[in-house]
Formats: C-alpha cells, structure tokens, sequence
C-alpha cells in the first residue's frame, strides 16, 4: 500500500510531543521518517540490567586479528577519548535531539590490533548475552563509538553503562549496551534483534526498522 | 519474521472503554497473518497533506481469534497519537495498521510454564494476550499475574480478570494498589518489592517464566529483584515504557 491513504480526522501536531516540539525547519530535517522528537532518554532492554563490576570488566577486541587485545576498565579509560554531540533515533520511534556523550571512537580500538585483510563484518556483544552486527563500513571513520559518559556522567546501569556502544547512524538497538567486546569476521551474522526480525542493517534515514523494509 | 510487513488497511470494528484513560480498539484485518501472544503493531496516521505519525502498540487479544485484533491504549494527555484514536477514532474508521512485530517478549502455550507475569498499568496489555492465549491453548500452564495499578479504579481488564482467576483453572491475579485502595481491599498496597515478588514466585520456583511488563521504574525493580530470587537472568524477558526519570 502506497502512503496515499488519509486517516479521517488526522490532522496531527506537526514537530513531535509537547516536551519535544519545535516547529524549527532544521530540528524537522533531523527527524528521520516515523520518528517523534523527544527529550527524554527512554530505556528498552529485552532482560534484566547486568551489572558487572569494574574490577571484572574487560572489553575486547578479536575474531579477524592478528592478535587479539583486552583492555581492563582503568586501561580503556587511559585510551585517547573525545567528546560526541549526535542525534540518536530508536526503532520504537523516538528520536532524541544532541545527546552528549564521552567516549573512545571504534576506529582508536581497532587500530590497537592487527585486521585481518578478510574482515569485513563486527558482531559487538554485551554481558547478559546480546549481540548486535554491523559492517565495518557502518562503524569505520568516526561513525561509532564506546561510550562510559553520558551528559556529563557516569553511564548509568540502566542505559548501559559502564559502556556501551553508539552508533548514531544506525537504529539504537545496533548501539549495544554492556558491551565487552567486538568480533571481527569475514561473513556477516545476525545479532539479537536481526533474528527476531528486525532488519539487519537498521538504517533510521531508509526507515529500515524491520526485516524485508 | 519472512517477506516485507506490510502496511494494512484495519477498519475498526469496536470500541471499549476498559478505564476513564485506557480504551479498547478491535481492529478488523482480512490478510492478518497471525501473531504470537507478546507481540505489537505499528500504527500509522496520516493527515491529509502527507503528514504522518507511526506509534506501536501492544496486541491484547489472543492469536486463536481470526482476522482480528485487540489493541489496548492509554490515553497520554500531551501525546500526539492517543488522543487522536480516544477522541476521534470510532467503529467504521479505518486504520494503517502493520505487524506483528517483535520476536522476543512472546510467549506461546507450546512453551509451557509455570508462568510469572507482572505488570505496571497498561504493561498489562501485552500480558493479557498471554493470558487469553492460556485460556483458550495452555490451561494446564500454571499462571501467576502481579499487577500493580494505582487506584482500584485504574484495573485494566478488571472483569475479565476476576472471571477468568475465579475459574480456579490454575491462573491467579495478585494485585497491588500504589496510590489509594477501597474499603475492603484484600490485595496488596505499596510498589512492587523484593518481599511481594518473593511471595508471588513462591508457589511457582525458580523455573517460572517471567515476563514484565510496565514503567521502566518497575520493570528494573522486577527484574534484578528475580534475578536476585535466583531466576537465570535469560528466564526473565522484559518489555519497558517512559524515561528513566533522570
């Protein structure tokens, strides 16, 4: 079916929720198609909150590398960190507006080991089990990035500190929490979502929310 | 999930009032392909200059139902597309309606139990389509519901769900009021804690399959107080609404 059908009555608010509404033609170009403007920072997680202590935490970097790598918490925050300001849309439509956040971009982890020439794919996975896949195309040059700050603090647990990676220009559930490493591959596969029909590579600009979008 | 979902024309067949801000909309689909208890639509509102706005709502109604569906709404008073569908939408409208969506936060008889459900306010909606399913394909799946509202007369499905537990068919609703409660009221009144969900899981042990369902405040109670109760955190599936209110 075509957009072409008129709900009757529909006129609609036009520029979001109250909280979030803002007649701006440029707040308006950076609202992805089916998304609503927000100024709340919602949390979707499909399990209990994982809480690992930092003394146990590790992120790591392997699968496709010469030498697979492992930073423990107080090396990661030793790595070269930058500050992001980015637009993030989730697929259950909110779409919020400059999250500021601190973090250590995927190009400074990456650099760190040695890619082998066939890896072309990441499976980034996360305590509690998730998973979630992306080309390195999609991650690569700047595109994403671990984050353990949010507006200014800590990330909290529920948002998936102490680390979780962002991924602005994809869907936010591609943005894992609880991250503790990357897998390189030569093949892709599906994470969590991606096999429960959710589209594999979650572009909010496309509106590619579910499999076959 | 196979093929593109594609967006459906639904025609509303009937309207319900469940409480003052939560309604019932039955949703008539002729090429519905089936849903699995758990699972949402996106709804989407168009104007008529092209302007349009998409939400997901939770299914309320069991998968054994044909060419129809249940979904339940709250009403969000600064919201853009509840109000619209409480306060325009009536029987003879149509809808954009495509799903179902959503792989994970289901639950089918086959899977068996027992079955831990709990709820916050309209979290209920998804739960109940559990519930019915249970009556209609899994009566032998032991089913405890906590469902916490904040006034008696804010129940969702407050009826039907005195019927269905007083069957003594092996379901049974515990609930807890967290704002005021009538005379008489012999459930619990306070939020959702570590003590309440001990006594509720009791009966069923560590093996219960748990869904929850409800404001984010709620469902991280829930959850780390289960996986605190001994439940493999991967037992316990969760679906949440609203800001962490941060």
């Amino acid at each position: 079916m075509s957009g072409r059908f008129v709900t009757r009555g529909f006129v609609g608010r036009r520029g979001g929720t109250g909280a979030g509404s803002d007649p701006d033609a440029e707040v308006a170009s950076r609202t992805p198609p089916g998304q609503y403007l927000t100024r709340d920072f919602p949390v979707l997680s499909a399990g209990p909150t994982p809480r690992t202590p930092l003394d146990r935490w590790s992120l790591r970097v392997e699968g496709l590398v010469r030498e697979p790598v492992s930073w423990t918490w107080k090396e990661f925050l030793a790595l070269p960190v930058r500050d992001w300001v980015v637009d993030i849309s989730c697929v259950t439509k909110w779409t919020k507006l400059d999250m500021r956040w601190r973090g250590v971009s995927v190009d400074t982890l990456l650099e760190r080991v040695e890619l082998d020439p066939s890896a072309a794919f990441l499976v980034a996975w996360s305590d509690g089990g998730y998973t979630t896949n992306l080309p390195l195309g999609d991650v690569l040059n700047g595109q994403a990035f671990v984050a353990y700050e949010y507006d200014g603090r800590p990330l909290s647990p529920e948002h998936g500190g102490p680390a979780r990676l962002v991924v602005p220009g994809r869907y936010f559930w591609k943005s894992a929490k609880w991250i503790r490493g990357l897998r390189l591959q030569a093949e892709d596969e599906p994470g969590f979502w991606e096999s429960l029909g959710y589209h594999n590579r979650g572009d909010q600009w496309r509106e590619e929310r579910y499999s076959g979008d | 999930m196979a093929g593109t979902l594609e967006w459906q024309l639904a025609t509303v067949t009937a309207v319900r009032d469940e409480t003052a801000t939560v309604r019932t909309f039955t949703l008539g689909l002729p090429a519905w392909q089936g849903h699995r208890p758990g699972q949402h639509v996106d709804v989407r509102l168009t104007a008529a200059d092209g302007y349009s706005v998409e939400r997901s709502y939770s299914i309320a109604s069991e998968p054994e139902r044909p060419d129809a569906i249940d979904v339940t709404v709250e009403r969000i008073p600064d919201g853009e597309v509840s109000p619209f569908l409480h306060d325009v939408v009536v029987p003879g409208d149509r809808l954009e309606v495509r799903g179902p969506i959503g792989g994970y936060f289901v639950w089918g008889a086959s899977l068996g139990g027992p079955l831990l459900l709990v709820a916050g306010g309209s979290g209920v909606v998804p739960l109940m389509a559990m519930i019915r399913h249970r009556e209609r394909a899994g009566r032998d799946v032991r089913t405890r519901l906590l469902f916490s509202s904040r006034h008696a007369e804010e129940i969702i499905y407050r009826a039907e769900l005195d019927e269905l537990a007083a069957r003594n068919d092996g379901l049974e609703v515990v609930h807890t009021l967290t704002r005021s409660s009538p005379p008489g009221w012999t459930g619990y009144t306070r939020r959702i804690d570590d003590r309440m969900l001990g006594e509720v899981l009791e009966p069923l042990g560590i093996g219960a399959r748990t869904y929850i369902c409800g404001p984010t405040a709620l469902v991280e109670v829930a959850a780390n107080a289960l996986v605190r109760l001994g439940l493999p955190p991967d037992r316990v599936r969760t679906e949440r609404f609203g800001p962490t209110g941060t």
